[in-house]
């Protein structure tokens, strides 16, 4: 099963199982959804509960939250993280703010999936990577799948769950292929994963860097070092305790994260554990980041722009 | 003022001098003459007491800002007290109420709790919401008064929203959303009303057009000065209503309420209305002449709104007394109230961020 099919069985799943929940966004309807994770979805729910919207990313957006205010469990998708800038007003200001200004009043279970991070060739208002952004945010929740099962398990989960939750899917993992236990339900979003286990230096990462990170991981153990890959999985709350274990075996890090470097959410990791784990360190925090620079069109800089496998062996190896 | 007229039909809700909510179910076609006549007195007094209530309140709150009781910003709703009290008439508890920044008014029409309201601008842990929000942001989930919205136009969407789960949830609720003139150049402003005309929410956009957006005259905003034609352009209607009358803001209210609780979709009303005071305590009021000010006070809601009743023989001058005494009592309890209210401990600093802590 791919990562895309994850999504949509994730969504079929919510769907026939609690009338609460519906799916509107950007053409999730008729087109069955610009990654096809809602292909089919219209016909078999109709369109009260797929409900294709405007192109109004706040007010729908803000429309998700008031309907979760209302009694509902919307699934918001907003087509791609460049297009959630639109919505940002209503994220910041209402989705995180309402129950703590009110007093805890008020909850509001909304899921907001949307499309994250480059590699297409899209240039620079469609390639962005924009999750740590929205990590700092206290009063929402962000969920980073990687894996086929984090696809599905974790929209499951962010519907179970009584606060707003942001799931940035990389553009890259939809085709990608992976074992999904059809009667696997909601995956846990408190904490991070070690995907392969290594003793000689941890690695962590998120998103769509994680098949790259864990493909430089086999490189390096044909080099005879042994990488641990950590997902972090959720950017917030961060599970920081599982990435001081690791640090604890290895006493090196090496963070990749798609984003841009300055202010990007690898310098949080890396702040974290120089602050909870120094003693730990036999050497610097690395990051690998994005080049501080617009996404380029062509094909050959944006390659340079983005992390890729030799860039991540090469700095292990330099450590 | 002869234009105004007190029109009963489907009054169901009033408060009580105390601001308890209560519903109250009048078939007019069952009750005797005499007793009609002492209904609608009743109603207009309330109405006056209403009003009273706010103005007070907000003359209280100036007063304690500059006594530093009150921190923050301060955005007084004096002058258009008609609006929120005449709209609010149409409501019924299951309505479900989206305000602005500027929502005493609309907090106190809608039987909020004077004291939990007074002890919230004094940040105190008894407050409506919990010395959180403060003066922008008054909430009351029981009485679905939703806020409390600071960020201009920042509610409509979430007004669409909570009409659109009443709607998937087949309920007969009208969600009231008020803003001001200045939202109206948001961008949330049009995409809120498209997307409830073009699902047929059942919305009621309630504008209240004071005719500036902080210190920007509408005319220097607003290429179309006319707000109600707006709606025309989503394919709903809308209507301009003289938002100083609280009798005609009560009857448009009522009458469109009901068109959009029919599910006959979203409607618009433009209350023209205008604010006494500076847009906030930080104002200088440089935008706007003196004498401009004294014109519109000329038509203070409340001051013509006794003309009438006194008019009409409905308003004796012991009433009227008995009614200051019992605002004046009413705020100086909540005084109390908010000034023995606990403040909240610092260890609970980050509570309420989310649902399940930790």
């Amino acid at each position: 099963m791919t990562y895309r099919e994850a999504i949509r069985a994730g969504l079929r799943e919510a769907l026939r199982s609690d009338p609460r929940v519906f799916l509107m966004g950007e053409d999730v309807g008729r087109y069955g959804g610009a990654y096809a994770c809602s292909r089919g979805l219209l016909e078999e729910f109709g369109p009260e509960r797929v409900r294709d919207t405007p192109l109004s990313e706040s007010t729908f957006v803000g429309a998700g939250i008031g309907a979760a205010l209302g009694g509902m469990r919307p699934i918001v998708e907003v087509m791609t993280v460049n297009f959630s800038l639109l919505a940002l007003d209503q994220v910041v200001n209402n989705a995180a703010t309402l129950r703590h200004m009110s007093g805890g009043q008020f909850s509001i279970p909304l899921a907001v999936r949307m499309a994250t991070g480059g590699g297409r060739q899209l240039a620079a208002q469609h390639s962005h990577s924009l999750e740590g952004w929205y990590a700092h945010i206290p009063g929402i929740k962000v969920l980073t799948p990687a894996t086929v099962a984090d696809a599905k398990g974790m929209l499951l989960a962010a519907l179970q769950d009584p606060d707003p939750v942001f799931i940035f899917e990389h553009a890259m993992l939809y085709p990608m292929e992976g074992e999904l236990d059809e009667d696997a339900g909601a995956a846990d979003i408190s904490q991070a994963r070690v995907r392969r286990q290594g003793n000689d230096v941890t690695l962590i990462t998120f998103g769509g860097s994680l098949p790259k990170t864990l493909e430089a991981a086999e490189q390096l153990a044909s080099l005879e070092i042994e990488a641990e890959v950590v997902d972090a999985r959720v950017l917030r709350p961060l599970d920081i305790s599982t990435f001081l274990t690791s640090v604890a075996k290895t006493h090196r890090v090496v963070i990749v994260d798609e984003a841009w470097r300055t202010g990007s959410f690898a310098a949080e990791i890396s702040a974290q554990i120089m602050e909870q784990g120094f003693d730990h360190l036999d050497a610097p925090v690395a990051r690998i980041c994005a080049a501080e620079v617009p996404m380029p069109y062509a094909k050959h800089l944006e390659e340079a722009a983005l992390p890729q496998v030799g860039i991540i062996v090469k700095t292990v190896q330099g450590l | 003022m002869s234009s105004r007229s007190l029109d009963l039909q489907g009054v169901s809700t009033t408060f009580t001098l105390t601001g308890e909510f209560e519903m109250q179910n009048i078939d007019i076609n069952t009750i005797a003459q005499s007793d009609l006549q002492a209904v609608k007195q009743n109603h207009a007094l309330t109405l006056l007491h209403e009003m009273l209530r706010i103005r007070r309140f907000e003359e209280k709150a100036a007063e304690l800002y500059s006594l530093g009781m009150i921190r923050g910003f301060l955005h007084l709703y004096i002058g258009e007290e008609a609006v929120a009290v005449g709209a609010m008439q149409a409501f019924g508890q299951q309505d479900r109420i989206v305000a602005t920044y500027r929502e005493h008014g609309h907090a106190l029409a809608r039987g909020v709790p004077i004291r939990s309201l007074m002890a919230e601008m004094y940040g105190k842990a008894n407050g409506c919401s919990r010395g959180r929000g403060g003066s922008m942001h008054l909430f009351d989930a029981g009485r679905r008064f939703y806020g409390g919205y600071a960020i201009v136009g920042g509610g409509l969407p979430i007004a669409v929203g909570l009409a659109l789960a009443d709607k998937l949830q087949s309920r007969p609720y009208v969600t009231a959303c008020f803003f001001g003139d200045g939202a109206v150049a948001e961008g949330e402003f049009h995409e809120s009303l498209n997307l409830a005309a073009l699902w047929k929410l059942p919305v009621l956009f309630l504008c209240e057009n004071n005719l500036y957006a902080m210190g920007t005259a509408l005319a220097r905003h607003q290429s179309q000065t006319d707000i109600a034609m707006k709606a025309q352009g989503y394919g709903f209607q809308g209507e301009a209503v003289d938002g100083m009358d609280v009798l005609a803001v009560e009857k448009a209210t009522r009458r469109v309420a009901d068109w959009v609780r029919q599910g006959k979709g979203p409607y618009l009303l433009e209350f023209r209305t205008y604010r006494f005071r500076a847009h906030s305590m930080y104002d200088p009021e440089l935008y706007r002449t003196k004498e401009e000010v004294e014109r519109w006070k000329e038509r203070c809601p409340i001051a013509t709104f006794q003309t009438w009743l006194r008019q009409q023989q409905l308003l004796a001058d012991t009433t009227l007394a008995q009614i200051e005494a019992a605002v004046d009592h009413e705020i100086e309890d909540a005084i109390v109230f908010a000034e023995a209210g606990p403040s909240e401990p610092v260890e609970d600093l980050l509570r309420d961020v989310y649902t399940q802590e930790g």
